[in-house]
């Protein structure tokens, strides 16, 4: 440490001091090891500024006049710089610590998640893998007539097979549709062959609203017509549909079945685990077949020349499966803390 | 439909097991919905041998016995029965067997002597009311065996899912059909049950009226009922049935009732026929006649209630009052009792379209009803009603005195013609010409080749069997779908686009899930509705009988019913149709989007513990993405309305589309206020796409990705320069004006107008509101001088004032 001369009375000198000091000051603080305590470095910093520091302040007094305000500017630099060193190691010491200042581990900021609804995650999907197959989407009304709903669609007048259908009326001859197929005869009267389209809607049938039962609920109907389409068509596509759905290793296999509007009338079922500990069981899917010829007539085009296969299904009752869900009633009530599960 | 497996084996005598047969019928024929193994609850019991027997020292009805169960030690066991021999085999139930009342077998002390177990009689099995011994086993099993081996009581009912197109299946001679089809095992022609003393009786048939000796038959109505067959009994005896008659019925968990009554069941479920006993004495007169009913006709039918027979329709006389409903149920004056003799025993064919009228009007679903309504077997009518009439004598005794006939058969259909060649291309793969007749004959159908075709003749009790398409799909399942190949072959893509309407749904979505909504599908019917609403005819639920003509109005109830469950942080849409009605025999149909939020805009955070709630200018912004994702390259006008209605919504070139509005709920004190947006997004058309067996087939056009594209504007090469005006705006003036005005005044160089700031308060006068407006200049070649700037501000401050009184707000 430099000896101190005492009184200083010339500015140069004073100022000079000043500069000193400062320096010093900064050198100390910048040399310390950044996990030196703090009260540690104010100790060692105190020790080489207290006593010069009120030296510098006491010596002002002892300066000419017209000299003292550009030393008492000095002083206050000298002030200003100590205390800048002071943080700066400050922020050495926080950085290398690194903790203290920062704690990352608190939640991050929040929006609101928004969510499809468990039957939209299931009709996308399955939409998405007939997308893959060469299919487009088509819709048609709810409100039907009874020849697009039966007639068109080769249900006998009168026939017990109507009771496989509750229907609901709006008029003599006007209802809420029992099933998408309607829209395959919209679609063949809209559209020239090739067609293959799929259709997913809101369907009505005369129940009551229970847990395995709703008024309303989707369908999904896909339909494929051109010339030469076959049951090897079918069966290959939804197989694949099937695999791709459920994964590869699935094993499907076909069944008869009756539909009025298809014939041969069949149903697939695919072998799936549905979570409830049972393990691996047949489950019915879909009900499809070849087109009935009355339906392709129905819609004005020449059987003998165009063939087609149809599906439907219910993507409600999978949706149910898949996530566990065993009350229809809640796909419907809208609680938000059953929708908010599905926030993406 | 319920068959029994024992049953069966009368029909089709094939070694499968009912697991077996299940199974191949599911593949085949008609899905198998459930097994249910009869005779299971005694498969815990065992057969066991006395090996000595002696009288109880403390009573003088009981015996002790040794008794070897098969287990290598004799077993003390005290039995009360008179008729216990040493040396014989009886049932024997272990300690620890369940009985089938319950009651659990144990080890124990009777009056001093222990019994380890229990010698059961019939009644104690469930095996019949046998109750005076215990029941002898005539068997040389070793004991320890089962006693479901010795005994024949194991059965399995079958619950198969009959559909509506195959009412041949409804009897278990027609499933039999399908077995002997499909496992190649000869069906026994006629069952050695019904196999009794050939009828010998007059038979007359294609008259519509017949009189014999004992009764007379009229059919009046030839439509309704094609084919009335009667037999004459006399001399029965009614009264319980035979065990093996019982048995039968019992398989398929019918009730037995008597001889009589359980003999035309056993026909009815065996042979698919129904049959009606009347009491021959208890009808006035013999004549039955098969006529219209006349007005104010009643009947009480079997089942006790006094019903008015349906005006028009069809019924069964006996020369002076319905006696029957016609192929529903026979009345309860003519009911077969204990004290009946003589019989009149109707076999007869109903039209299947008169039956299910009279069913509905009526409201009466019988097992007659159910089979009748899909239709029978009309090919055999004189040979059911002989099989019946020789099993009613075989289990009532009596005598067939006569046999009458009236109507015909049904004439027989023309062959269908099966191209084998139609066949492969339907089913993607050829199937042998020998394999296609082996198939079909194998199913009672008649084949003769015909050129190129075979001329196939379905049996009578195929009324499906009508197109060539029905026998391809015959062929079909009986080689089974899954022995199909299953081979991706190529495919031409479909003429169709995507629905516009799907697409702008989809869109409308992501962009709400992307704004953190959450999508409902709740039911789409309302309680309330008008005149002007479309109701639905015959509601389950009266409480919601109305098509609902909004979607924020069901969102509203979905919104109330999460404040009910005390959830006020809501935000919800759906897209979803509505009904309005018009001109016309459908309701308008439109595709809507509704939003409704309420509650905090933000999940809390510690940053900002208490997140403000939504408001309207949330529901404002709502509107507008919704409108830009629904009509890409449009953007929304809100037009200012009355409350509730906010906003309404324009669409350029589309016209008004929705509106925002205060949502009013059934809300708790704590909850917030909701705001709602409903948008139409398009009409679904109802219309008739064309005639019937008609088309209208045109292209398409896909929206096009070009009629939303946004023109790229270069990006700016020279700095922008900007100010803030903070105007006194009078509470009348819109902010929308005064930024029309800016906007003008400002010419070209105005890059951007935005509104930053709202004020009233100090220094603000009433009525008027302080608005701060940010405005952006540049210039696309150079800088703007500080110059050019200042005279802007000036000339601006100008304007506004010329033009709207509005001056800047003093600083």
């Amino acid at each position: 440490m430099l000896p101190f001369p005492i009184p200083l009375v010339i500015l140069s000198d004073y100022l000079a001091q000043a500069d000193a000091l400062a320096l010093e000051c900064r050198a100390l603080l910048d040399g310390l090891d950044p996990a030196t305590r703090l009260d540690v470095a104010k100790g060692q910093l105190n020790a080489l500024k207290d006593e010069r520091l009120a030296a510098l302040q006491g010596a002002l007094r002892a300066l000419p006049p017209e000299d003292r305000r550009t030393a008492g500017g000095a002083f206050n630099t000298l002030k200003t710089s100590i205390q800048e060193a002071l943080e700066s190691f400050g922020a050495r010491q926080a950085a290398a610590s690194g903790t203290t200042a920062f704690d990352g581990t608190m939640p991050a900021r929040q929006s609101w998640r928004g969510s499809l609804h468990p039957v939209t995650l299931v009709i996308d999907e399955i939409c998405e893998i007939f997308r893959e197959l060469g299919f487009t989407i088509a819709l048609g009304p709810e409100a039907e007539t009874e020849w697009y709903n039966f007639g068109a669609l080769n249900f006998p007048p009168d026939h017990p097979a109507m009771e496989l259908h509750d229907t609901l009326y709006l008029g003599d001859d006007t209802l809420l549709r029992t099933h998408t197929s309607p829209v395959q005869v919209r679609t063949l009267q809209r559209f020239a062959p090739p067609v293959r389209v799929l259709a997913p809607g809101q369907v009505y049938r005369r129940d009551f609203f229970d847990a395995t039962h709703a008024p309303a609920f989707m369908q999904l109907e896909g339909l494929a017509v051109d010339e030469d389409i076959s049951f090897v068509d079918l069966k290959a596509t939804l197989a694949e549909f099937a695999r791709r759905f459920y994964g590869s290793s699935r094993r499907v296999r076909f069944g008869p079945s009756y539909f009025p509007f298809v014939e041969p009338g069949a149903q697939m079922d695919v072998e799936v685990d549905l979570g409830d500990g049972k393990g691996l069981r047949w489950v019915e899917i879909l009900g499809c077949g070849m087109v009935h010829p009355n339906v392709i007539e129905a819609a004005g085009l020449d059987s003998e020349k165009y063939t087609g296969w149809a599906f439907g299904m219910g993507p409600a009752r999978i949706a149910m499966s898949r996530y566990g869900v065993n009350d229809i009633r809640i796909l419907y009530d809208s609680d938000v803390r059953f929708l908010e599960q599905f926030a993406r | 439909m319920i068959v029994s497996h024992e049953w069966l084996k009368q029909f089709v005598p094939h070694t499968h097991t009912a697991q077996e047969i299940g199974e191949a019928l599911s593949r085949h024929c008609v899905t198998l919905d459930n097994i249910e193994t009869l005779g299971a609850h005694l498969s815990s019991f065992v057969v066991a041998q006395v090996v000595e027997a002696g009288r109880h020292p403390n009573s003088d009805h009981l015996w002790v016995t040794k008794v070897d169960d098969g287990s290598g030690t004799l077993l003390d066991v005290v039995c009360g029965a008179p008729n216990v021999v040493a040396g014989n085999k009886y049932p024997f139930a272990r300690t620890g067997t369940v009985m089938p009342g319950g009651l659990k077998i144990e080890k124990r002390k009777i009056r001093g002597e222990t019994s380890n177990g229990m010698l059961c009689s019939a009644r104690e099995l469930g095996l019949g009311e046998e109750h005076n011994g215990i029941l002898t086993l005539e068997t040389d099993v070793p004991p320890g065996t089962p006693i479901l081996e010795v005994m024949p009581v194991a059965d399995a009912r079958l619950d198969l899912d009959v559909l509506p197109n195959r009412p041949d299946l409804l009897s278990h001679v027609g499933i039999a059909r399908e077995i002997s089809a499909l496992t190649n095992t000869p069906l026994r022609p006629v069952p050695a049950d019904l196999q009794g003393a050939p009828v010998s009786a007059d038979a007359q048939c294609g008259a519509t009226m017949v009189q014999g000796t004992h009764a007379s038959v009229t059919l009046a109505d030839t439509h309704s009922c094609p084919r009335y067959v009667a037999v004459i009994i006399k001399g029965v005896q009614v009264g319980p049935s035979p065990e093996w008659l019982q048995k039968r019925l019992e398989g398929i968990g019918a009730r037995s009732i008597s001889n009589v009554v359980d003999a035309t069941n056993y026909v009815l479920h065996g042979l698919g026929q129904p049959v009606h006993a009347f009491d021959l004495a208890k009808l006035s007169s013999s004549a039955i006649v098969v006529r219209p009913t006349r007005e104010g006709e009643r009947i009480v039918t079997l089942d006790g209630t006094d019903r008015p027979l349906p005006a028009g329709t069809t019924c069964i006389c006996d020369g002076a009052s319905p006696v029957a409903l016609a192929g529903i149920m026979g009345g309860l004056h003519s009911e077969v009792t204990a004290d009946t003799t003589d019989i009149l025993l109707e076999v007869a064919v109903f039209d299947t379209r008169f039956v299910r009228r009279v069913r509905k009007a009526v409201g009466l679903n019988t097992d007659a009803s159910y089979r009748y309504e899909r239709g029978i077997d009309a090919g055999n009518t004189a040979d059911v009603a002989r099989m019946a009439a020789s099993l009613i004598t075989q289990v009532a005794g009596g005598v067939v005195v006569e046999m009458l006939d009236v109507g015909a058969a049904p004439a027989a259909r023309p062959p269908v013609m099966l191209r084998p060649a139609r066949l492969a291309r339907l089913l993607g793969v050829a199937i042998p010409v020998s394999e296609i007749v082996r198939r079909l004959e194998s199913l009672g159908c008649t084949v003769l080749p015909e050129g190129e075709a075979l001329a196939v003749q379905a049996p009578t009790w195929r009324h499906d069997l009508l197109l060539e398409v029905d026998l391809i799909e015959e062929v079909a399942r009986l080689v089974g779908f899954d022995a199909l190949p299953d081979e991706l072959r190529p495919f031409r893509p479909g003429s169709a686009p995507d629905h516009p309407l799907h697409l702008a749904s989809r869109r409308v979505r992501d962009a709400l899930v992307g704004m953190g909504l959450a999508e409902t599908r709740p039911m789409p019917f309302t309680a309330t509705g008008g005149d002007d609403t479309p109701r639905v005819r015959n509601p389950l639920a009266e409480d919601e009988p109305f098509l609902r003509a909004s979607v924020l109005d069901t969102l509203a109830r979905r919104a109330e019913y999460n404040l009910s469950h005390m959830q006020g942080n809501l935000r919800l849409f759906e897209i979803g149709n509505v009904f309005t009605p018009r001109a016309g025999r459908l309701p308008r149909e439109e595709v809507r989007v509704g939003a409704l939020v309420m509650g905090a805009r933000r999940p809390p955070h510690f940053t900002e513990p208490a997140p403000s709630a939504f408001d309207v200018w949330d529901a404002k912004e709502l509107a507008e993405r919704i409108v830009t994702a629904a009509f890409p390259g449009r953007s929304a006008q809100l037009v200012g309305a009355s409350s509730p209605t906010v906003w309404t919504i324009k669409v350029p070139d589309v016209g008004v589309v929705g509106h925002v509005e205060a949502v009013a709920l059934d809300k708790p004190v704590w909850a917030s206020d909701a705001w709602g947006v409903e948008v139409i997004l398009g009409e679904i058309s109802s219309q008739d796409v064309a005639a019937p067996r008609a088309h209208a087939h045109a292209p398409a056009d896909r929206e096009s990705g070009a009629t939303r594209a946004v023109r790229f504007v270069p990006l700016p090469t020279t700095p922008a320069a900007e100010f803030d005006l903070a105007l006194l705006v009078p509470d009348h003036t819109a902010a929308a004006t005064v930024e029309a005005a800016l906007r003008t005044a400002g010419g070209e160089l105005l890059e951007r107008v935005q509104l930053f700031d709202e004020f009233r308060g100090a220094g603000v006068p009433e009525g008027v509101r302080s608005l701060a407006w940010r405005l952006t200049w540049r210039h696309p070649e150079r800088t703007l001088r500080d110059k050019e700037i200042e005279g802007r501000r000036s000339r601006l401050l100008e304007i506004l004032d010329k033009e709207l009184g509005i001056r800047p707000r003093a600083s």
